[in-house]
C-alpha cells in the first residue's frame, strides 16, 4: 500500500446469519481507494453494495479481515471510538435525506458539528460556508418540509462536509430525484472531489450517474469488477 | 447547551402532544401541592409541635378526662421540667356556625410553655392577672373586628354555667402572633380557673396535660415513667410526642395523610403510564431520525441522555407550572377571612416544594427510562433497511 491509500480492504468476509442457515455476501473482498478518488460502485440489487458501505462508515463489522483508514484498522475500534472515529471522517449521504424534520436546514447542517468542540460563533460561521458551497445560503431557516427533493439533498450533503471529513459515502443520493435535479446534485459531488479533494464512493445503480465518477466498479457475486470511466 | 436544543427538537416534534403531556403533568402536581398544602395547615391547626414537649392525655380517649390532681403530680416525675394543662372548651361566637377553636388553659405556664405564641409582654400579663381574660390568635381577631379591652359573649355547646346558660363574658386582653409562617393563629383561650369554678359538672378534671422534658432525649423515659405513675388508677394515663398527639387529633377528623397519598399517588402513576407511553411511542416514530444522528457520530450514551433530557423537562415544566398555580391558590384560599380559620395556614412550605421538585425528577427519569434504553438500543443498519 502506499501513503495515498484512504482504505484498504483486505480479506473481508461478511456472511449473515438467518435462523440456521448463513448468507456469505463476500467471502475475500479486496479493495483500495487512494485519498481523491471518487468511485461509483454499481452491481444488482443484493450483490451487497450498501453492505459494503456500511462496513466503509464503520457501522456494521466485517466477519473477517481487515479495513484500513489510513492506515490504521477501524475493525478493532469500540462502538464509541467508532462513533467518535465517524464524526471526524465520514460524511454520509443517503437516497431519501434523511434530514432531522423539526430542524430547520442550517440547524440540520450544525448537528455533526455538535460532536465537536467548535464554539458557536465558529459553528454558525462554518454552516454557513458549507450552505454556501451547495448553494441554498438564503433558505437556511428553512425546515425540509419547505425544500424541494434536490434542495434537501443539497442540505444533506452541507451535512455531510461541513466537518470536512476525509471519505464521503453515499448510497444512491440520486435515486429520488428527476434527471435534471440528479445531475446538479452530481455536478457537486463532483466539484467536491475535483476542488476540495474529497474521497467519494457513490452506490448507484444509473450508469449516467456513474461517469460523473473517476471510475466505476462492478460488484457482483462477492466481487469487484473495474470499469474506467 | 447543544444537547438542550436537542432536547427541544424532540420536544417539539409533535407540540400538541408535548402540550398535553404537560397539561396532565400540571394536573398532578397542582392537586399534589394543595393537598400537601392543606394537611400541612391542618397540622399546624391542630397546635404547634416542639421536639421535647409531651402531652399526657386520658389512656381510653383524649377527649376523656384527667383529674386536674395529675398535673402538679406529673410536675415531680424525674425528667419534667414545666407542666401546663388545658380543656377543650368547645367555644363559638353568638351562633353555633361561628366555631372557635377554644381552650381553657392555665395562663400563666401555658404561655410560657407555648413559646410559638408572640404578643408583647404587657399584654401577657394583663390576660395573666385577669381571670376573665382571653387571648385571641390574631386571624381570629381579624374575622370578627376584635380589638384589646372589647368584651365578648363567649358561647360554649359543652359547658353549661351553674346559673343554667351557656355564655361565658370574657375581655380580650391579648392578641398573638405566630413565631413563623408555619404557626396557625386561629385559637383562643381563657383561664382554666374561670371555666373551672363556673361549669356546673366536670369540675377539678382537665382534658390533657402538656409536659416540657428536660431534654428531648429523655422523651420516651419521662413518658414511661408518667404513664407507669398512674397505672391502674381510675384514670390511666397515655403519654405522646407532642407531634404523635396531633397527628392523632388529625385522624379524628379523617385521615388527610392517606387521602393525599392515595390522590397523588394514582395521578402519579396515572400520569407515569400516559407519559411513558407516549414516551416510548414518540421514540419509535423518530428510530429514523435516531438512526441518522448514530450514522453521524451521536454514541447511544448521549441519545440516552437527550430522551431523558426531554422527559426530564416536561415533568418539571409541567410540575413546577402545577406548583406554581398550587402556590397561588392557596394563598388566594387563605386570604379569604370566612375560610382563614380553617386554611389559615395554608401554603406551599418549602418541604413540600422540595418533595415535589423530587417527584418531578422522579416522573421525569421514570418515564424516561424504557424510552431511552430503546432509543440507545436502535440498530443504524437494521434502521435504514425500514426506511
Ligand atoms: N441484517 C441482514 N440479515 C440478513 N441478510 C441481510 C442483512 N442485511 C443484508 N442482508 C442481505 O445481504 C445482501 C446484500 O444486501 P445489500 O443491502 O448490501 O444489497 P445492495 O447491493 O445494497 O442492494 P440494493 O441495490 O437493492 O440496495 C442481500 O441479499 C440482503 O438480503
Ligand atoms: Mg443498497
Amino acid at each position: 500500500m502506499s501513503d495515498s491509500d484512504l482504505i484498504v480492504l483486505r480479506n473481508i468476509a461478511k456472511t449473515y446469519r438467518r435462523g440456521e442457515e448463513s448468507i456469505s455476501i463476500f467471502s475475500d473482498l479486496n479493495l483500495t481507494i487512494p485519498s481523491g478518488d471518487f468511485v461509483a460502485m454499481m452491481g444488482p440489487s443484493g450483490s451487497g453494495k450498501t453492505t459494503l458501505l456500511n462496513l466503509l462508515g464503520g457501522l456494521d463489522r466485517p466477519t473477517s479481515g481487515t479495513i484500513l483508514f489510513d492506515g490504521a484498522p477501524i475493525e478493532k475500534l469500540s462502538e464509541s471510538q467508532l462513533s467518535a472515529w465517524r464524526a471526524a471522517n465520514i460524511g454520509f449521504i443517503f437516497q431519501f435525506y434523511n434530514l432531522m424534520p423539526t430542524m430547520s436546514a442550517a440547524r440540520n447542517v450544525e448537528l455533526p458539528l455538535l460532536l465537536t468542540s467548535l464554539s458557536p460563533s465558529e459553528r454558525k460561521k462554518r454552516v454557513k460556508t458549507a450552505l454556501e458551497v451547495v448553494g441554498l445560503d438564503n433558505r437556511a431557516g428553512h425546515k425540509p418540509k419547505e425544500l424541494s427533493g434536490g434542495q434537501q439533498q443539497r442540505v444533506a450533503i452541507a451535512r455531510a462536509i461541513v466537518a470536512d471529513p476525509k471519505l464521503i459515502l453515499a448510497d444512491e443520493p440520486t435515486g429520488d430525484l428527476d434527471r435534471t435535479t440528479a445531475a446538479e446534485i452530481l455536478e457537486m459531488l463532483q466539484l467536491l472531489n475535483r476542488e476540495l479533494g474529497k474521497t467519494i464512493v457513490m452506490v448507484t445503480h444509473d450508469p449516467a450517474a456513474a461517469k460523473y465518477a473517476r471510475r466505476e466498479l462492478h460488484l457482483d457475486k462477492g466481487t469487484f469488477e473495474e470499469r474506467l470511466t | 447547551m447543544s444537547d438542550l436544543r436537542l432536547i427541544l427538537a424532540g420536544l417539539g416534534r409533535k407540540p400538541l402532544r408535548t402540550g398535553l403531556l404537560v397539561f396532565a403533568i400540571f394536573i398532578a402536581f397542582l392537586i399534589y401541592g394543595v393537598l400537601a398544602a392543606f394537611q400541612s395547615s391542618l397540622e399546624n391547626a391542630a397546635g404547634p409541635s416542639s421536639s421535647n414537649r409531651l402531652v399526657v392525655a386520658n389512656r381510653i380517649n383524649f377527649t376523656q378526662p384527667l383529674p386536674l390532681a395529675y398535673a402538679s403530680r406529673i410536675q415531680n416525675v424525674e425528667g419534667v421540667a414545666d407542666v401546663s394543662y388545658s380543656n377543650w372548651f368547645g367555644g363559638y361566637y353568638r351562633e353555633q356556625r361561628n366555631f372557635l377553636l377554644t381552650f381553657a388553659i392555665e395562663p400563666e405556664s401555658y404561655t410560657r410553655i407555648y413559646s410559638e405564641y408572640v404578643m408583647p409582654e404587657e399584654q401577657r400579663q394583663a390576660f395573666i392577672a385577669n381571670r376573665d381574660s382571653v387571648m385571641v390568635g390574631r386571624t381570629v381577631a381579624e374575622q370578627y373586628g376584635w380589638k384589646l379591652g372589647q368584651q365578648i359573649p363567649l358561647s360554649s355547646n359543652i359547658w353549661r354555667r351553674r346559673d343554667g346558660t351557656f355564655v361565658w363574658p370574657v375581655v380580650i386582653r391579648a392578641i398573638y402572633d405566630g413565631k413563623d409562617a408555619n404557626t396557625s393563629t386561629g385559637s383562643v383561650f381563657l383561664h382554666y380557673e374561670y371555666l373551672d369554678e363556673g361549669r356546673s359538672f366536670g369540675n377539678d378534671t382537665v382534658g390533657i396535660v402538656q409536659i416540657v422534658t428536660s431534654d428531648a432525649s429523655q422523651n420516651d423515659a419521662v413518658a414511661a415513667r408518667v404513664d407507669a405513675q398512674f397505672a391502674n388508677s381510675r384514670a390511666e394515663t397515655e403519654t405522646l410526642s407532642e407531634q404523635a398527639f396531633n397527628a392523632a387529633f388529625i385522624d379524628q377528623q379523617g385521615n388527610i395523610g392517606l387521602i393525599i397519598l392515595g390522590v397523588t399517588g394514582a395521578a402519579f402513576v396515572t400520569i407515569l403510564l400516559i407519559v411513558g407511553n407516549a414516551m416510548a411511542g414518540a421514540i419509535r416514530e423518530r428510530t429514523g431520525e435516531i438512526a441518522v444522528m448514530k450514522t453521524l457520530g451521536f454514541t447511544s450514551n448521549r441519545i440516552g441522555r437527550i430522551v431523558v433530557g426531554e422527559t426530564l423537562l416536561l415533568a418539571l415544566f409541567g410540575g413546577l407550572l402545577g406548583l406554581g398555580l398550587a402556590n397561588l391558590l392557596t394563598n388566594v384560599l387563605s386570604g379569604i377571612p370566612a375560610l382563614n380559620q380553617f386554611f389559615g395556614g395554608m401554603r406551599i412550605t418549602p418541604q413540600i416544594a422540595l418533595s415535589a421538585v423530587g417527584f418531578m425528577a422522579a416522573l421525569g427519569f421514570i418515564t424516561g427510562a424504557i424510552p431511552a434504553f430503546n432509543a440507545m438500543r436502535v440498530n443504524v443498519i437494521a434502521a435504514f433497511r425500514r426506511i
